[in-house]
């Protein structure tokens, strides 16, 4: 962790709600370390043949932007407006009511006020106001126009990074507006100008050319799942054959490659492969995994909406490849949002799949019919409504579980009760957190968006305080000691939030917790969970 | 320091003295009763019709509503319908209810952070309050004006007279709407002034309108119950307007030119800012659109094809390491 965080609870005293003397636009940003991210290696610009890749750094005064820049960032913007409704709208009809300001975590955690979704938004929308507006070309700043300068350019860099597309503050907006759709657009510009974070450029060339984030090659992947075929072996005393780029398997499965690189993301991986395991067992389920499309995530997402169809082009190309009826998706956060709202548009009609069936029970995934893929919390409430799995909750008996919510498969697909669902089945003890920090209202872990890097710690344990906040409320309250969720970006970037402000409590997938209770043909007595801690005693005589 | 509630107020008492010399002093009724409504109305369709258009043009690439409410998944899993709708309907249903009782803006919340330790969310519900008090008795005053440009009046609108003095004993009749609509706007003024945060991003542009309202409000107030004008010759002047027939009854006083300005003036800013969201929330993105995606794909008119990475390179690639590693190949 961050060596030069202060104290939580200095952290905490720190914060200041007070808004600065000056008017915004006559305050200019301080680009801060350990607020910001690190700018792209322009190896991995170049590498997807986006604009102006160079060496540059954030904190100089020459960003080595090209001569023209101003006119790029008009022309884009113009582009823009008339291809995305959303942006022109939301542009135009804003009444700074303020009703969103106070939701956002970024603005609850730093009491930066350009950190409130409105400001943020006019941030652009000043700019919009000048170069698009009869009353802005008028008036002027008393319309609250202004023009673009470098100035305003390294405003919208840092505070647009400062946001991470969690549509937390659509939710309250009367009209709805999206200010994750706002940073989305603006990040798509300053990309134009080769203006991105290294933390989200890398993982982008890597997953464009080896189909995952981090950039394990095909053999690599392959290695890891096999470590985990070890590890479930040691616990279990079953041992597991996934298969790769199986042509003729019934079902592609594609998730994160964070679940197969860093722990905890790891225990999920080997929740998936033990459920997977049973079900081939007991009822001869078919599946593959694929190292060509081994990225469910999409950093492409938050760099432009041509690069993130770039990313996500695989999915289909390899379900059809591989003559695939189907596919099954592992637990992620922005993936699903991706996969929910713009796959199919983007990439479809996936005509040569099937609608999705579950060979198991028979049902039919409706509303997956079209882009036919399923989310794996929906299949597995699937399978445990009837009574398909074995399961023995008793062996999470040491968890006291919470349950968070991640934004995009809150509030950019609506997937609310299927985890919950799954938890209630496989633990015994789950808690809620309070009312205004779950569902549609769950806050952030912090990190989202690609600002999961290293160096903007400060920024993160900010963004995270809300959420963690609402965990150390249930920690106390029913001495919840475990976080389940069902994203890959929580599951990097909860632990030290959690090691930072409440350190009592653990971060796990929703599979790992499937897995611990799931009674696996053949195993051996489990004295162990997972991660190799003992289990509880369990008592025989079942007392309830 | 902030002065930009102050620009705005300027301009607006400006507006008042403007129509009140133009009729008092230089006798420009005309212009004041005739031109400058016209010019107004003009203004306002014209703006407002190019303005919807000009949303209307751009495309809707994606399918993005905010998801509010559990998704339609398994049979046994039950939907919000109206949060997260899937079917027209539903949507219809949730547009219904943003427009007419704001829905989101109901769900509101506070934050606080409590002995600088524990964050706290409470219900907030002033600015619900206080907004839909001041558009509903707009909304009401805008329609009981309609007895001024109808002739025989309908009866609806007779109607809602007499709803709105309900509560009256005496005369003249004091309609509610009126003083809700004053007092909402004087709330929604003092909560942008004295709130910090609101006041740190609120612009002259957020003052101005409210103003003008207040403007309006306060002269149709002053009219009706203290400066007394001949209303039968005010109906008189809105019949010429809306029959094209324009006249200028003498007996008409300078209150009302007053009134009348400020309408006009509203009526030709509205397009031009932001009241326009007035026809903005009925084309939002994030809440007209149904979550249906995975059922039922959402064409982009402008999809193009990208350059992708193809597995036929990617195995070119890794062809040695993939076979070494007992991996399927498509070429050996
Ligand atoms: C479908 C119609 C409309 C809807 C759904 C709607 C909704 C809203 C909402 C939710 C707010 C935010 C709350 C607030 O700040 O008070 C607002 C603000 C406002 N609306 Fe409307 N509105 C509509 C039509 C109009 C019209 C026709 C006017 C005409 C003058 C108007 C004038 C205003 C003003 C001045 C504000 C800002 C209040 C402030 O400064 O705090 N609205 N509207
Ligand atoms: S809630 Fe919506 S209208 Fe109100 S300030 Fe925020 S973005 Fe603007
Ligand atoms: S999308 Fe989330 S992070 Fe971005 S402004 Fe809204 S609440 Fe804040």
């Amino acid at each position: 962790m961050a060596e030069d965080l202060p104290k939580a609870e200095e952290f905490l005293a720190n914060i200041d709600y007070k808004v600065p003397d000056t008017a915004w636009m006559d305050t200019p940003a301080e680009i801060r370390k350990g607020m910001y991210c690190y700018a792209s290696n322009p190896k991995s610009v170049e590498y997807l043949g986006l604009p102006n890749a160079r060496k540059w750094n954030p904190l100089d005064d020459d960003w080595q932007l090209p001569e023209n820049w101003q006119e790029i960032i008009h022309n884009g913007f113009k582009e823009r407006l008339e291809r995305f409704r959303s942006v022109k709208v939301f542009m135009d009809i804003c009444v700074r009511c303020g009703a969103c300001a106070d939701k956002c975590h970024f603005y609850i955690g730093t009491g930066d006020p350009k950190n409130m979704p409105v400001l943020r938004a006019e941030l652009l929308r000043s700019v919009y106001r000048n170069d698009f507006t009869k009353i802005g070309k008028l008036l002027g700043r008393a319309a609250g126009a202004r023009k673009m300068t470098l100035d305003v350019l390294k405003e919208w860099w840092y505070y647009l990074f400062q946001c991470t597309e969690c549509r937390r503050c659509s939710v309250f907006c009367p009209y709805g507006i999206d200010t994750a759709e706002i940073t989305i657009m603006g990040r798509e510009l300053l990309n134009l100008i080769g203006l991105n974070i290294d933390w989200i450029a890398t993982p982008v060339a890597n997953c464009f050319r080896t189909g995952n984030h981090l950039g394990i090659q095909p053999h690599a992947f392959k290695d890891m799942l096999d470590f985990f075929v070890e590890d479930i072996e040691e616990v279990t005393g079953v041992e597991l054959e996934p298969s790769f780029n199986r042509k003729g398997a019934d079902i592609l499965f594609i998730t994160p490659s964070g679940d197969v690189f860093a722990d905890p993301g790891t225990y999920t991986c080997m929740g998936y492969m033990m459920l997977f395991h049973y079900l081939k067992e007991k009822y001869g389920f078919d599946i593959t995994w694929s190292t060509y499309a081994s990225e469910g995530g999409n950093f492409g997402f938050f760099t432009s909406h041509e690069t993130m169809k770039r990313l996500n082009a695989k999915m289909y190309a390899e379900a059809k490849r591989l003559g695939v009826k189907w596919i099954l998706g592992g637990e992620c956060g922005h993936m699903w949002r991706v996969i929910h709202q713009y796959m199919d548009t983007m990439n479809g009609p996936a005509d040569f799949l099937e609608e999705p069936v579950s060979p198991i029970t028979g049902t039919k995934f409706e509303n997956a019919k079209s882009t036919k893929m399923v989310h794996i919390a929906e299949f597995t409430a699937d399978l445990i409504k009837h009574n398909k799995l074995e399961l023995d909750p008793r062996r999470n008996d040491h968890l006291k579980v919470t349950y968070h919510d991640s934004c995009n498969t809150a509030r950019g697909m609506g997937m609310f009760d299927e985890p919950r669902y799954v938890i209630n089945n496989v633990v015994n003890h789950f808690y809620e957190m309070p009312a205004n920090t779950i569902r549609e209202q769950t806050f952030c872990c912090g990190s989202g968006s690609g600002l999961n890097a290293g160096e903007n710690m400060e920024l993160r344990m900010a963004g995270g305080l809300p959420r963690a906040n609402a965990v150390r409320s249930v920690h106390e309250k029913h001495g919840v000691n475990m976080l389940a969720c069902v994203c890959a970006v929580d599951r990097a970037a909860l632990p030290p939030l959690m090691e930072y402000w409440v350190p009592e409590v653990d971060v796990t997938g929703l599979h790992e917790l499937v897995a611990n209770a799931l009674i696996v043909p053949g195993e051996n007595e489990r004295t162990t969970d997972l991660r190799g801690e003992d289990l509880p005693e369990t008592e025989d005589d079942a007392d309830e | 320091m902030n002065f930009k509630y102050l620009y705005s107020l300027i301009l607006v008492i400006a507006l008042f003295l403007i129509a009140y010399a133009g009729v008092e002093m230089a006798g420009m009724q005309f212009v004041f009763g005739i031109l400058v409504p016209y010019a107004a109305v003009v203004i306002f369709l014209w703006g407002f019709i190019s303005k919807i258009l000009c949303w209307a043009n751009s495309a809707v690439p994606f399918r993005i509503p905010t998801t509010a409410g559990q998704q339609k998944s398994l049979d046994w899993i039950r939907q919000n319908k109206i949060d997260n709708p899937s079917t027209t309907i539903g949507v219809v249903v949730r547009m219904a209810l943003e427009i007419l009782t704001f829905r989101s803006l109901f769900r509101n919340t506070k934050m606080a952070l409590h002995k600088g330790a524990k964050l706290i969310y409470s219900w907030e519900i002033w600015l619900w309050v206080g907004a839909l008090a001041f558009h509903w008795a707009f909304f009401t005053t805008v329609t009981r004006h309609l007895r001024f440009f109808t002739d025989p009046v309908p009866f609806p609108i007779t109607l809602l007279e007499k709803a709105d003095s309900f509560f009256q004993v005496g005369l003249p009749l004091v309609f509610q709407s009126g003083i809700v609509l004053l007092a909402a706007l004087l709330f929604l003024f003092l909560r942008r002034l004295l709130e910090p945060q609101v006041r740190y991003i609120s612009l002259a542009a957020d003052y101005f309108p409210l103003f003008l309202l207040i403007g309006i409000a306060l002269s149709g107030i002053l009219m009706r119950y203290f400066i007394k004008t001949d209303v039968v010759a005010a109906k008189e002047l809105a019949m010429g307007l809306v029959t094209f027939q324009p006249c200028i009854p003498e007996t008409v006083g300078s209150i009302f030119y007053i009134h009348l300005f400020l309408v006009s003036t509203l009526l030709a800013y509205f397009p031009f800012s932001k009241l326009m969201h007035f026809g903005g929330v009925f084309l939002s993105p994030t809440r007209n659109q149904a979550n249906n995606t995975r059922m039922q794909r959402h064409v982009n008119p402008w999809n193009y094809p990208v350059n992708t990475h193809t597995y036929e390179e990617y195995e070119d690639e890794f062809r040695e390491k993939m076979i070494d590693a007992g991996l399927p190949v498509d070429k050996e």
